[in-house]
């Protein structure tokens, strides 16, 4: 029993890289799906053509090809990365071309009457969005976020295919090292739902909180 | 580094190879996702709570942890037991399960979308249970479900390359083959991605026709 506290360490480390794969791939994947969903509605064809052509492309293809592609290609184009800034480019990319679509339609879901208030108000574009929009359509975006964010939990699994030390390797390592494949697996698996349960839950929090302040503002 | 086309031509075989493997994995992932989803949906709406519930928090268990590592898990564990499946065998029941958590939802919503008034009109017209699914429940439930599936079977597809973690020779595995022999990432990494792209955006115009043909589930 003693031997299985150092490897249970070594899962714990990859529970951590795991982690912080999940909680930066989430920044990058939250600032691009605003850009991008936000670009989607712009007024210039040019903004809307290039946001459009990205979520296509990013949604069109698995992160797994796109992760490799940016191991492996980019490197050749003279931009090296390591295997956590690809992991975290990859994963943020591609969640955000998702997150993109969520944020497209939680903006035009606002009703057209939010709209008219801001023009009677004399607002500017920027304003309306600021003050009227987004605080009525992040809480509609909310829950979508949620479950975006454990498939982006989950798509750090792939990470460990470009030999970065997250759950997935290290439960490989730990395979190799002691020949027991059930223990590691069942472990990671549980670490795995244990954080997916805990970005849900948090999720929800949130969503009381914010929606605490919009009572009686929606029928 | 240049684009070589004469090293596309001669790698394009094999990748083909990949593609039909990649399809086959799909067809068969669909299908067992397409009944085990069945049985999800049935197994939660069953009259025996503590069942109905068991089920509801595997399916949910299965929804939060990685493909990836289930399917390390049937291919790695399986054999232990003593049950040991050829690696696409591992692969399409791992994508069938996962994906079918998905298709139960989509599924139990599409039951649940049948307005009260059908079930009610089928006990009053004296139909038995039989009958009441077969002609009154399933023929308004099922084409609003269509897309939906349809939608979750595209996002099966662009998992597949997740195979060649567990040694099936679909496309990723192939291009990485290829791509260390001849120590070039640039072709077979793009040429996958282009693949899958291409794939995918002629499956969303059939989504779309699929959901101007069915309607959309909501």
């Amino acid at each position: 029993m003693d031997q299985w506290s150092g490897y249970m360490q070594l899962i714990l480390q990859g529970a951590l890289t795991t982690a912080q794969l999940t909680v930066l791939g989430c920044a990058l994947a939250l600032v691009v799906a605003f850009i991008a969903g936000l670009g989607r509605l712009s007024r210039s064809f040019l903004v809307r053509a290039a946001a459009t052509a990205y979520i296509e492309f990013f949604r069109g293809t698995s992160i797994f090809v796109q992760l490799f592609w940016a191991y492996f290609v980019l490197p050749l184009l003279g931009i090296s990365l390591t295997p956590l800034q690809a992991g975290i480019l990859a994963l943020g990319l591609n969640v955000g071309a998702y997150g993109a679509e969520v944020v497209r339609g939680a903006v035009q879901s606002v009703g057209r009457e939010q709209y008219e208030a801001c023009i009677a108000l004399n607002l500017t574009r920027w304003q309306c969005l600021r003050h009227v929009i987004l605080p009525q359509a992040f809480v509609l975006m909310l829950p979508t976020f949620g479950n975006n964010a454990i498939e982006l939990l989950k798509g750090t699994a792939v990470v460990s295919l470009i030999s970065l030390a997250d759950l997935t390797f290290q439960a490989q390592v730990v395979r190799a090292q002691t020949g027991s494949t059930m223990v590691p697996f069942l472990t990671i698996l549980v670490l795995y739902f244990v954080m997916a349960s805990v970005i849900s839950f948090g999720v929800r929090g949130l969503e009381r909180r914010l929606t605490r302040g919009l009572d009686g503002m929606r029928s | 580094m240049e684009w070589d086309w004469a090293f596309v031509r001669e790698i394009l075989p094999t990748l083909l190879d990949g593609v039909r493997l990649t399809i086959l994995a799909t067809i068969l992932g669909s299908l067992v996702a397409a009944v085990v989803g069945l049985g999800f949906a049935l197994a939660r709406r069953s009259r025996n709570r503590i069942f109905a519930k068991g089920i509801g928090f595997f399916a949910e268990f299965i929804r939060g942890t990685p493909l990836l590592v289930q399917l390390y898990f049937l291919f790695y564990i399986l054999p232990d037991l003593g049950l040991t499946l050829p690696p696409l065998v591992a692969g399409v029941i791992g994508l069938g399960l996962h994906y079918g958590t998905y298709t139960a939802e989509v599924y139990r919503s599409g039951i649940e979308n049948v307005p009260r008034g059908q079930w009610e009109a089928a006990k009053a017209c004296n139909l038995t249970v039989v009958q009441t699914w077969r002609h009154v429940i399933l023929p308004q439930a099922i084409p609003p479900m269509i897309p939906a599936l349809a939608n979750y079977f595209i996002a099966m597809f662009k998992e597949t390359p997740l195979l060649s973690a567990i040694t099936v020779l679909e496309l990723m595995n192939q291009a990485r083959s290829v791509a260390n022999y001849n120590y070039r990432y640039l072709e077979p990494m793009t040429l996958v991605g282009v693949f899958f792209l291409v794939i995918s955006l002629i499956s969303v115009i059939g989504l779309r026709a699929l959901e101007r043909r069915f309607g959309r589930l909501r």
